[in-house]
């Protein structure tokens, strides 16, 4: 069930205390910050959070976790120049840290989009992040066993989507978008543009809408845009 | 053999960083995809000339990545693995997460350079973690890039401030991937590392007995043939 909402606060309002919640982004590039920020202002917490990081700064997912929403950390890359707000919270015993190599994060997100059980990969073996997990010689290779990361809820950006919730994305914005689309049971995609169906390419849509469940637009100020609907229409 | 051996100094003096990357760069095999690693290895971007074809892989969802972007091509969603605003190629491409990381591991990507705390003799690499108890473990695309690409070059100083050699029997830093560096540049040697052992290429501001005197494994000289 596809909805197109006027308001980041009703986009976000699938997320209940102690969901899992997938952020799209790489560094700042793809971070749906008015989500984030409408899903800071809804009060949920006690959320599992999967992002390649752990929030830069004083914006987006760092004051999640300054603000103490988030219980645990799923991510590659949690330790940058400004990730303070992580780190006070890390070193204080305050969130939960389930360190993924970034490539095996993203196959684990693949993986449970597409229904996969989990899967032997080289990458890691015979590392500490390996540790406790099954282990096997395929083709003459260590692989360790890596199981899906599913979501209760994706909050992700795109540039644009068209009627039906097809969407297309710009440049390295893409990353973990479409992947995290197709995990969540519910996903939220803030959008740019939204154009008539039928004014995408058929062959070059990346997310097909069968993934997306509720689109909110967010005009170049920020804000969330009223109108979509008749857009649509 | 001695005659051997003096001759593979190539250098008066230890190379400097710009230097390394020079030399790195006109070792990449023309037509190379390859994916330079966030720090030291960014250098080599500097040196690849238009007329040795080599795409740039970023692990963030780009081949055909192009220079460090300035002024007006400054684009937030136009980013390398570091974060730094970078530009496009034509002939770029963009993909999602788990496709650039198939193009990793798959085995696509020729060459990776990656920065490293230390190397073992049989070519482990520990580059993402000091395992220090205070320090905040972040390994990003660091292990599945060590594990995926045919060849791993690593460049780093060959010495810790400390003055204890960064190439070691065995790593004493957690892994970032087991027997996966096959070459490894350094300011005073490149070293070829492998199932047999470590062989030395050429040095720089030393012979090969003095590096010796530096490095706690057994080194010789690679053959000429194999430069």
């Amino acid at each position: 069930m596809l909805n197109f909402v006027d308001s980041v606060q009703a986009a976000v309002s699938a997320v209940r205390d102690g969901s899992t919640v997938m952020i799209g982004g790489f560094g700042n590039a793809g971070q749906p910050f008015e989500l984030i920020d409408a899903l800071l202002e809804s009060g949920a917490t006690d959320l599992t959070v999967v992002n390649n990081n752990a929030g830069q700064g004083d914006q987006g997912l760092a004051l999640l976790i300054k603000e103490g929403r988030v219980r645990k950390m799923i991510c590659s890359f949690p330790r940058q120049s400004d990730s303070w707000h992580f780190d006070a919270r890390y070193k204080a015993g305050q969130i939960e840290l389930e360190l993924v190599p970034q490539g095996n994060l993203a196959e684990r997100i693949r993986a449970a989009g597409a229904g996969i059980g989990g899967f032997f990969t080289p990458t890691g073996y015979g590392t500490m992040l390996a540790e406790g997990k099954e282990t096997r010689i395929i083709e003459g290779r260590g692989q360790v066993f890596e199981t899906p990361i599913h979501a209760d809820v994706a909050l992700i950006k795109a540039l644009k989507a068209d009627g039906v919730g097809n969407l297309v994305y710009r440049k390295t914005a893409r990353n973990f978008g479409p992947i995290m689309a197709a995990a969540a049971k519910h996903t939220v995609v803030q959008v740019s543009e939204i154009v008539p169906t039928g004014a995408l390419d058929p062959e070059n849509i990346v997310t097909p809408g069968i993934y997306v469940n509720s689109i909110v637009r967010i005009d170049s100020s920020g804000a969330a845009a009223a109108g979509t609907a008749e857009q649509v229409a | 053999m001695s005659l051997v051996e003096t001759s593979i100094q190539t250098s008066e003096t230890p190379l400097g960083r710009d230097d390394l990357a020079r030399m790195v760069a006109r070792d990449i095999a023309p037509g190379s995809f390859v994916n330079l690693g966030i720090g030291q290895p960014t250098l080599v971007s500097n040196y690849l000339k238009p007329e040795q074809n080599i795409t740039l892989h970023t692990e963030n969802g780009m081949l055909g990545m192009g220079p460090v972007a300035t002024g007006d091509q400054i684009d937030g969603d136009l980013i390398n693995a570091g974060k730094i605003p970078v530009t496009e190629l034509p002939g770029a491409s963009y993909f999602h997460h788990a496709d650039s990381f198939a193009i990793m591991r798959g085995g696509h990507l020729d060459i990776c350079v990656l920065g490293a705390f230390q190397v073992s003799a049989t070519g482990d690499l520990a580059n993402w973690h000091t395992g220090a108890p205070d320090a905040i473990p972040a390994v990003g695309g660091a292990m599945d890039l060590a594990t995926g690409a045919k060849d791993v070059f690593v460049m780093m100083t060959l010495l810790t401030r400390e003055g204890a050699s960064k190439i070691v029997e065995a790593c004493t830093y957690p892994l970032t991937g087991v027997g996966c560096v096959t070459r490894v540049y350094t300011d005073k040697a490149v070293f070829l590392t492998g199932p047999d052992g470590v062989r030395v290429r050429e040095t720089f501001g030393c012979t090969l007995e003095e590096l010796q005197a530096l490095v706690p494994v057994p080194l010789t000289a690679a053959p000429a043939v194999e430069q």
